[in-house]
């Protein structure tokens, strides 16, 4: 035994002295390639060929047509796709921890699928359905909701659609949130301290829920700001539409915008990163 | 005798009872989603569906099954497209994923928790990055004028953003640390132990990377490959933003049908293409979740 503790060590020690020349490489050519289109991004909106340095593109942004009412409107639009989906998830995923765990895969095959559809062919869908209205129900009552739910001042068919495109991440994130706390006993604990079954989840589950509730906004929020496939295709104009909208006139502006708003959602996921701790969000892109 | 017993014994009614209830509330609190997904999901995967077998008589109006759609969406231009298509998400993909590994081997062996941390939260982000704000900054950088671009006079060296590799470099940007992300859970499970087996048996380094690690890493590295193949082959926004639809892809192909750039009638070609697209991407999850179930044998 005495003897084998020297071969052991022997081999580690140079492992650990050698030195690595390719990872300090690696890691700063990843850094370069990660950082040079943020830095020539900035250059870009602040060193007008011909002006100097100025900070133009920036201060326009406010005074930009278009900018407060399509920012209001991805808002919005977020903030009913979060509600809606936290309440159709919540409840749901909540119920298959308690009881019916024969539709735990049901579940998690129908939160799946939309990540089988891509965006471009579930709008392609999409657009179709909405096009029987004024080809087929005319004249029933049904058209109505569809002339409602497309208007452009607040269209309740994107949120429909987001909610769908968001159920993959939110059931990620509720799941793992689940997965660490025993829900049965939490709700059995509860129910014999006299709470009724709606009191057991409100004060019991939930707030032990916050950190996955948390991280399943912000995912949302994220995907709804910088959606632009569904609601481009569908005609709509939030907010990624309008940034592509205005690029084509000025290149400087839209850069700017894209800054910022890269900056405000990064500053969130990474906010979410450092507060959600242990749930680490790989989500596919949206790109 | 069971009326005795369930009498003598609340506690075990007040068990079974709680046990039952929850089982119908559960079916309760499920229908709303299940509800929801069948009409916001399930109709308009019908009407694709539908819609990809279907043409309309121009002059009578009258509908009728065919296959027509399908095949035309797999001919022509169309056919280009979804090759366009296939072959930028393989070489992005397959890119990412040879970059990624080293970048991910390197932050799993260093001795700096903080680096690990970062680089780990770093691709986090990145990964949920795309769409427009990444299209508007690499344009910015690698434009025609974009910032590197003008400096290095890169247009002259015969550089074009706008091109097959310029949008492959791009869609680099979120596929290396989704990548990253992907394997390095695969990495942590290397065990110190078969490197130390290895090298007192007298391997090296390459040996042992050949003969027991990438083994080991093989179904987590083709899990991770055919994930980035379909974030890629699904992307839309970025390259809509940057390129317009200069390059074939099928999700480009796809919009403009939509949006009635081409010939009337063709809505339903459209369709048929996104049907392609579901069908790809549904062989692609087919191979993923095999293999991330068997990686999990390996490094539980």
């Amino acid at each position: 035994m005495a003897g084998l503790t020297p071969v052991r060590l022997a081999p580690r020690r140079p492992a650990r002295v050698r030195p690595a020349p390719w990872r300090p490489l690696v890691l700063l050519c990843a850094g370069l390639y990660f950082l040079v289109p943020l830095a020539a991004s900035v250059i870009f909106t602040v060193d007008v060929p011909g002006e100097g340095i100025t900070f133009d593109a920036y201060g326009r942004i406010l005074g930009t047509d278009g900018f407060l009412t399509s920012l209001l409107l991805s808002l919005e639009l977020a903030a009913a796709t979060i509600a809606v989906v936290l309440l159709l998830m919540v409840p749901a995923m909540v119920a298959l921890r308690l009881g019916a765990p024969r539709l735990r895969p049901v579940v998690e095959v129908v939160c799946s699928l939309p990540l089988v559809v891509p965006p471009i062919a579930f709008v392609a869908g999409l657009g179709t359905v909405l096009k029987w209205g004024p080809e087929h129900l005319s004249r029933t009552p049904l058209f109505q909701t569809f002339v409602a739910i497309q208007n452009p001042d607040f269209p309740v068919v994107l949120v429909l659609a987001y909610v769908v495109m968001a159920l993959p991440f939110v059931h990620r994130a509720l799941d793992a949130g689940l997965r660490a706390m025993d829900v049965r006993t939490l709700v059995e604990a509860a129910r014999s301290c006299g709470a009724g079954r709606p009191q057991a989840l409100v004060r019991a589950v939930l707030p032990n829920l916050r950190g996955a509730l948390l991280n399943s906004a912000f995912l949302t929020l994220a995907l709804v700001l910088g959606e632009f496939t569904v609601a481009q295709l569908l005609g709509f104009r939030p907010f990624a539409v309008w940034i592509v909208n205005v690029s084509g006139s000025q290149a400087q502006l839209s850069v700017a915008v894209s800054v910022l708003s890269l900056l405000v959602t990064w500053a969130m996921l990474l906010a979410l990163a450092s507060f959600g701790g242990r749930t680490r969000t790989a989500s596919a892109s949206g790109g | 005798m069971t009326a005795v017993v369930t009498e003598a014994d609340p506690g075990l009614v007040a068990a079974a009872s709680v046990k039952r209830r929850p089982r119908t509330g559960g079916w309760l609190a499920v229908l709303p989603l299940l509800a929801f997904v069948t009409i916001a999901f399930g109709l308009p995967a019908l009407a694709m569906l539908n819609g990809a077998f279907t043409v309309k008589d121009p002059a009578t109006g009258a509908t009728s099954y065919t296959t027509a759609n399908m095949t035309a969406s797999v001919q022509g231009a169309y056919l280009t497209a979804l090759l366009g298509s296939v072959e930028l998400s393989a070489v992005s993909a397959l890119l990412a994923a040879v970059l990624g590994l080293p970048l991910a081997q390197a932050v799993v062996t260093s001795r700096f928790p903080a680096l690990r941390e970062a680089v780990l939260t770093a691709s986090g982000v990145l990964a949920n990055f795309g769409g427009v704000p990444l299209a508007f900054a690499f344009v910015a950088t690698l434009g025609n004028a974009g910032v590197l671009t003008r400096q290095f006079g890169l247009t002259d060296k015969g550089w074009d953003l706008y091109s097959f590799w310029g949008l492959a470099i791009v869609y680099l940007y979120f596929l290396i640390p989704l990548m990253v992300l992907t394997i390095t859970p695969a990495l942590d499970g290397l065990r110190v132990q078969w490197r130390e087996a290895a090298r007192n048996n007298g391997a090296t380094g390459l040996q042992y990377w050949l003969h027991v690690a990438l083994p080991v890493l093989a179904p987590s590295l083709l899990g991770g490959l055919v994930l980035l193949f379909g974030s890629a082959f699904a992307a839309y926004a970025t390259a809509a933003a940057m390129v317009g639809s200069s390059i074939p892809l099928v999700t480009l192909q796809i919009a403009d049908a939509i949006s009635g750039n081409v010939l009337v009638g063709q809505e339903n070609v459209a369709l048929a293409l996104s049907l392609d697209m579901v069908l790809i991407a549904g062989l692609v999850m087919a191979v993923y979740l095999p293999l991330r179930r068997r990686s999990a044998r390996w490094l539980a």
